[in-house]
């Protein structure tokens, strides 16, 4: 089982979100992150005062597929969500020890 | 009889009185037409005295009605105006702890008001404060007092006045915000009301005081609606707190306002609210009332326009924190002036008025390095002083026309009606209330230091103000 773990921009979730049902990818976490790569802040001034703000707003997409589909799915997020920009995020994938499925205690491939 | 009985059932019918009392009603008006007609044949003529009674009642009703009105509306001003402006400037860990500070003055400062407050500060007494006649409010009720204002109950004179003195110490809490003590501001709110709010209260508008143009002060200085009463000594008291208790920790980075939707919505309120502060403090439903209204909101108008201006230019953006900033700060400026001034120096008023606090907000308070958390000192200090300054330029009595000579000709207010001096002499009340301000203040606060701490401790200012002094969370988001 492999655990792809794709930072993206937030406006392209939807896009995410079409693409991978589309591929029949039925499980995902979706979390609400801050973060940079090479992508600069912005800068807000209050009375006066200058604030740089690196931590920019992204989405983390988690999801774990079995192996032999795991490059499908990274296909299928890079195509709905690059634009070529620097900020389009990153995808990072790892090994997954063991699933379970917590209503009747399956484990393994049929937990997923 | 039968057509006024007719009259009387239908009018009777309409507002839904029944039957039973429309016979009484009928029976009062024939009764007081007989009675008119018997009078008018013995050659009496009760009708001028109670039409005059009567007008007087109108006049009365109408004055007690706005002033009403007026001290509900600057209540409002606090609670919740100032807590959301205020609020919504600091961090999220203390949004409740600062709107408590608030709070809990509308709380205090009335229980104060009531039992010593009025009596000390519009009470006779000396030139710099008031005496112990109107102590438990002895005295106080719905008559006139006719020295402050003749035509409203002085109960609504006493209560109007009460919310004046709630919100002035309540702008001192923008200097010390996010680190302050809850018990150390109880008490230093408490000394610095009877030390510094009531004298000057009492020299600027009440009987004898000392600069009170209007009931015998030997320096006469005009202030409308508190100027150098609410903000020259709250915002030069703040500077000195802001001062005395150092620094927030980490100042000046990640202190950005948490929301400033918060704060859009109690600028607002602040705004409609001041037409309370300075339209109520015409005492009437006057043409005054009506002057000061219009030169209120023109300087809040352009007050905006100048400091979006200014930040326009500045930093290439204007935000809406300025925005609000600059209507804050021309509604301070007019303060003193609104009962004065006629509308286009309003509009210059606040222009100015705009362009200053930004300058001092942003330039002169990044130079000298203080912690005015929330620019109590940069709008209302700042602002305080120009605005008096202004209405020594600008008051006439084409607007305001209270001050006669002994034949009963207006006498001549500020520059522009050719009285120079009445500069000097506002210049004047101004130098008296930062003095007064400083010594009161740092007296206090060294009191405070010593008896309770002035200061959370570095852990509690960490965790935040909210939990540490409150137990609470001011948003609890998880479903």
């Amino acid at each position: 089982m492999t655990k792809i773990e794709a930072i993206i921009q937030p406006s392209k979730l939807e896009s995410l979100k079409g693409a991978l049902a589309q591929l029949g990818v039925e499980g995902m976490t979706i979390l609400e992150a801050r973060g940079h790569g090479r992508q600069k802040g912005h800068t807000e001034v209050y009375r006066g005062r200058e604030y740089q703000v690196d931590l920019i707003p992204k989405i983390k997409v988690e999801m774990v597929v079995p192996e032999e589909r795991a490059e499908a799915t990274i296909a299928a997020i890079v195509d709905s969500t690059s634009t070529g920009k620097i900020g389009d995020g990153k995808i990072f994938v790892s090994k997954i020890v063991e699933a379970i499925r917590i209503r009747n205690k399956e484990r393994g491939v049929s937990a997923l | 009889m039968d057509i006024l009985g007719s009259i009387l059932s239908r009018s009777c019918a309409s507002t839904a009185v029944p039957r039973k009392g429309g016979h009484f009603v009928k029976i009062a008006v024939v009764s007081g037409i007989l009675l008119s007609l018997a009078s008018r044949a013995l050659g009496q003529a009760p009708d001028l005295q109670s039409l005059d009674a009567a007008t007087k009642a109108a006049q009365s009703a109408g004055d007690n009605a706005w002033m009403l009105a007026s001290a509900a509306l600057v209540l409002m001003m606090t609670g919740p105006g100032l807590a959301l402006f205020y609020g919504g400037l600091v961090r999220k860990k203390n949004i409740l702890a600062t709107m408590m500070q608030s709070f809990v003055l509308m709380v205090v400062i009335t229980v104060l008001w009531a039992l010593v407050g009025y009596s000390l500060a519009f009470g006779e007494g000396t030139s710099f404060i008031g005496g112990f006649r109107y102590v438990f409010l002895h005295g106080v009720d719905t008559s006139p007092n006719a020295d402050y204002a003749a035509t409203i109950p002085q109960l609504t004179f006493m209560v109007y006045q009460l919310m004046f003195a709630i919100i002035t110490p309540a702008l001192i809490t923008g200097a010390f915000a996010e680190r302050m003590k809850f018990s150390a501001m109880l008490l230093f709110m408490t000394l610095w009301a009877v030390l510094v709010y009531f004298p000057m209260a009492h020299m600027v508008w009440g009987k004898g005081g000392l600069l009170n143009a209007f009931l015998g002060g030997k320096i006469p200085c005009f202030d409308f609606a508190g100027g150098t009463v609410v903000h020259i000594t709250s915002g030069v008291s703040a500077l000195v707190c802001a001062l005395y208790l150092d620094k927030r920790l980490g100042y000046p980075t990640g202190m950005k306002p948490h929301s400033i939707v918060l704060s859009f919505i109690g600028a607002c309120l602040l705004w409609v609210g001041w037409f309370g502060f300075n339209a109520g403090s015409a005492l009437g439903a006057s043409g005054l009332a009506s002057s000061a209204f219009v030169a209120t909101h023109f300087a809040a108008a352009t007050a905006a326009l100048g400091w979006m201006l200014a930040e326009w230019m500045k930093v290439g953006k204007p935000s809406v924190l300025g925005g609000i900033s600059g209507s804050v700060a021309g509604l301070v400026a007019i303060t003193p002036a609104s009962g004065f001034v006629k509308p286009m120096p309003a509009l210059l008023i606040g222009f100015f008025a705009g362009l200053f606090c930004y300058f001092m907000v942003t330039a002169v308070k990044k130079k000298f390095g203080y912690d005015d958390s929330l620019d109590a000192f940069g709008v209302h200090g700042a602002g305080g002083t120009l605005g008096a300054i202004l209405t020594g330029i600008f008051a006439t009595n084409v607007v305001n026309n209270a001050l006669k000579d002994g034949s009963g000709n207006p006498l001549p207010l500020g520059l522009v009606d050719g009285n120079a001096r009445q500069v000097l002499n506002q210049g004047i009340a101004c130098v008296i209330a930062w003095a007064l301000a400083i010594i009161g203040t740092l007296a206090i606060l060294k009191i405070c230091d010593l008896v309770i701490g002035l200061r959370v401790s570095p852990e509690q200012e960490t965790e935040g103000l909210d939990l540490a002094l409150h137990g609470e969370e001011g948003y609890i988001l998880e479903s």
